[in-house]
């Protein structure tokens, strides 16, 4: 992929939009030519189809592309108008709207002919899937990770996903008539490999006080380490990105263009359709998203097949409590935070479930104040603005109290 | 040497209140108008509370608002939530304060206060209106009762008719169920409340049941509603006379305050 663009280098920002929409129009390209064109939840293992060549699109991706452009209540209820629950999650409401052919001019992709999913990421996937596989009468091909109640993964864990990867490329390689091939396998992990540590060192500038960018730059980024992984080309984009964070740090600037009196985690992933809103009270009162659990959670590394599984095994509602608290308390620490705030995301009951708990470690090991607030990542309805400033405000006062009595100010 | 006044103005979903304080000691005025954010609800708290001072709004050294209408006030030199002011309010109120609970129109709040009077942690409902003050105002109406009169005739029931709706909307049809199946209104009215305290001491209980417990805002004037949280959170829960203005207290310390730090005490909040 080219990064040159009228003989200057184009900013990793942008240089990551286009490895996004590229793959859309190789899906695009796949369907014109015939081609099988697969949907995957994020976190299927990306390695199988890319290494045997297929295309595919990413409906959480999809998904929160048209919320954040606003299409979500539309799709949200054209999903609930055929009879599905206004309280599943809108990712899936969403994507089964659009499956079911609804107009959406805001993120298009072709229509697929089998489906990937993984419940590593939740478990509301699996229905969401077997209903779009009906629907569209196409074969479903599911791996199933057993929700990891140890902090470590079992060798019996990793067997049951090994034989499941397997039977995954077997299932694909019928449908899509190619051949496994070893070699290539090993090229795209090496590329994933690369991507993930370069998605990592781009995360990792976080923490510098102050930060050389904003937490919200990195929900904007993951779409490629979501829907690019294997890429050769993802990888590339995202050691330019670090590199542009290094060069910051040395010149003493930030895509954070306000002060940085404070610094926070934003817990959970953001409410798409109101991204602005979410972000205004956060700016006008200084106050830098620092850590975000979301995103470094797709950035992983291993060094052999076992290792393989035990990464697809650990997404943010795969792990137990101990793993998660630890996870955020980890990027909390290393980030330099001295406040949390938590999206209770409606659409998110896993995630959300366990919040409250996490509050109580969140403020007895960090002694940080910690803030909840109700919204959803991709209906608009569920979201009530004043009560959200209100609990920014309210953190915001508790923050710059505990920092006047530090003699900070 | 000169009086300085500040007046806090806590514009909340149903009601306004305005409190003057004299050099951030003494309350020299309050009132309280039921209209609350986007009606004249605040103007007329306003014009209320000045009349009682006998003060002109020229008088007044600093004026901060909070509440939900808090940004909708020109008047207002500087705004600050009405965690924070409750906090306030509720030290001055209560120097002995670790908790306090603030049921409101449309929402409700658990404060950890700090020995030293700082806001320290706080909770606060999710989107639903379920054991808020609107919710009581829901079931007043349905059961024909003055919002005032609720507590009196839930104190006369002799077995609690338990409500077990979470939902403002399912309640209410709960209740008419109820009156038509021959319930008593008392009893239901127990019940009622026992159900907004079943869903706020879940929130206490995420902050912490640490003593003393100070009850805030326009429902603690509800000794129902009160006393069936001590039932559930097993201590004793205090409260003023002046807990409906404890937002606009704390708010008017605040003003105080800022009007210290700043050392600009006679400049009119219209001009800064």
């Amino acid at each position: 992929m080219s990064q040159q663009m009228n003989g200057e280098k184009k900013p990793a920002k942008e240089v990551l939009r286009g490895v996004v929409e590229q793959v859309y129009q190789n899906a695009w390209d796949a369907k014109k030519r015939g081609e099988p064109i697969g949907w995957s939840s994020s976190k299927f293992p990306a390695e199988i189809a890319e290494t045997l060549g297929l295309a595919v699109c990413y409906p959480e991706n999809q998904a929160a592309a048209i919320a954040a452009k606003h299409g979500g209540q539309r799709m949200c209820e054209h999903a609930e108008n055929l009879g599905y629950a206004n309280d599943i999650c809108g990712y899936a409401r969403i994507s089964l709207a659009y499956a079911a052919e609804a107009e959406c001019e805001e993120r298009p992709m072709p229509q697929p002919d089998f489906l990937l999913c993984c419940n590593n990421i939740c478990n509301c996937m699996t229905k969401w899937y077997e209903n779009i596989a009906r629907m569209r009468n196409i074969p479903l091909i599911m791996i199933d990770v057993p929700y990891n109640n140890e902090v470590e993964v079992s060798d019996d864990t990793v067997t049951y996903m090994r034989e499941q990867f397997h039977d995954a490329i077997k299932q694909l390689e019928a449908i899509s008539g190619r051949t496994w091939d070893e070699k290539r396998f090993e090229e795209v992990c090496s590329n994933a490999n690369r991507a993930a540590k370069a998605w990592l060192k781009a995360c990792s500038y976080c923490q510098y006080t102050p930060s050389p960018l904003s937490g919200f730059d990195l929900f904007n980024h993951m779409a490629d380490i979501v829907t690019a992984r294997c890429k050769p080309e993802t990888a590339l984009a995202f050691e330019q990105l670090a590199d542009e964070f290094e060069e910051a740090v040395k010149n003493g600037t930030s895509t954070w263009k306000y002060k940085e009196e404070h610094r926070i985690m934003f817990e959970g992933i953001p409410c798409w359709p109101v991204l602005k809103t979410l972000f205004t009270p956060l700016k006008e009162h200084g106050i830098n998203t620092t850590a975000v659990v979301y995103a470094p959670a797709f950035g992983f590394v291993y060094n052999n097949l076992d290792e393989l599984m035990k990464a697809y095994c650990k997404a943010p509602n795969s792990v137990c409590l101990e793993t998660g608290v630890e996870w955020r308390e980890t990027i909390c620490r290393e980030n330099n935070v001295n406040g949390v705030l938590v999206h209770y995301n409606r659409s998110c009951k896993p995630w959300s479930g366990y919040m409250p708990e996490m509050e109580r470690r969140f403020r007895t090991d960090l002694g940080v104040p910690v803030v909840g607030f109700d919204g959803d990542q991709a209906d608009p309805r569920n979201f009530s603005e004043a009560q959200y400033i209100t609990r920014v405000e309210g953190l915001y006062e508790v923050m710059e109290a505990n920092k006047q009595q530090e003699g900070g100010v | 040497m000169e009086l300085k006044y500040t007046m806090g103005i806590d514009v909340g979903s149903t009601a306004s209140k305005c409190v003057i304080v004299k050099d951030g000691k003494e309350i020299a005025a309050t009132s309280l108008v039921h209209a609350g954010a986007g009606s004249s609800g605040p103007a007329k708290a306003i014009k209320e509370v000045l009349e009682k001072a006998g003060l002109q709004e020229a008088d007044l050294s600093y004026i901060l608002a909070t509440g939900y209408g808090r940004h909708q006030l020109p008047i207002a030199r500087s705004q600050m939530s009405e965690l924070s002011c409750h906090a306030k309010g509720a030290y001055e109120l209560f120097p002995d304060v670790r908790t306090v609970i603030d049921i409101g129109g449309q929402d409700a709040k658990v404060l950890r206060i700090s020995a030293g009077g700082n806001l320290d942690n706080f909770v606060m409902n999710d989107k639903c209106a379920a054991g808020t003050g609107r919710f009581l105002e829901v079931m007043a109406r349905i059961l024909e009762v003055d919002i005032s009169q609720m507590a009196e005739f839930s104190r006369q029931s002799a077995k609690r008719v338990d409500i077990s709706s979470t939902c403002t909307v399912f309640a209410e049809s709960e209740v008419i169920s109820q009156l038509a199946g021959g319930s008593d209104k008392c009893d239901i009215l127990k019940g009622i409340h026992r159900s907004v305290a079943g869903r706020v001491s879940g929130l206490v209980r995420r902050v912490g049941v640490v003593n003393t417990v100070v009850m805030t805002g326009g429902v603690a004037q509800n000794s129902g509603v009160r006393e069936a949280l001590e039932e559930e959170l097993k201590t004793t829960i205090v409260t003023s006379p002046l807990a409906q203005y404890t937002g606009a207290l704390g708010a008017a310390l605040f003003a105080y305050q800022k009007c210290i730090k700043e050392g600009n005490m006679d400049v009119t909040a219209n001009e800064r």
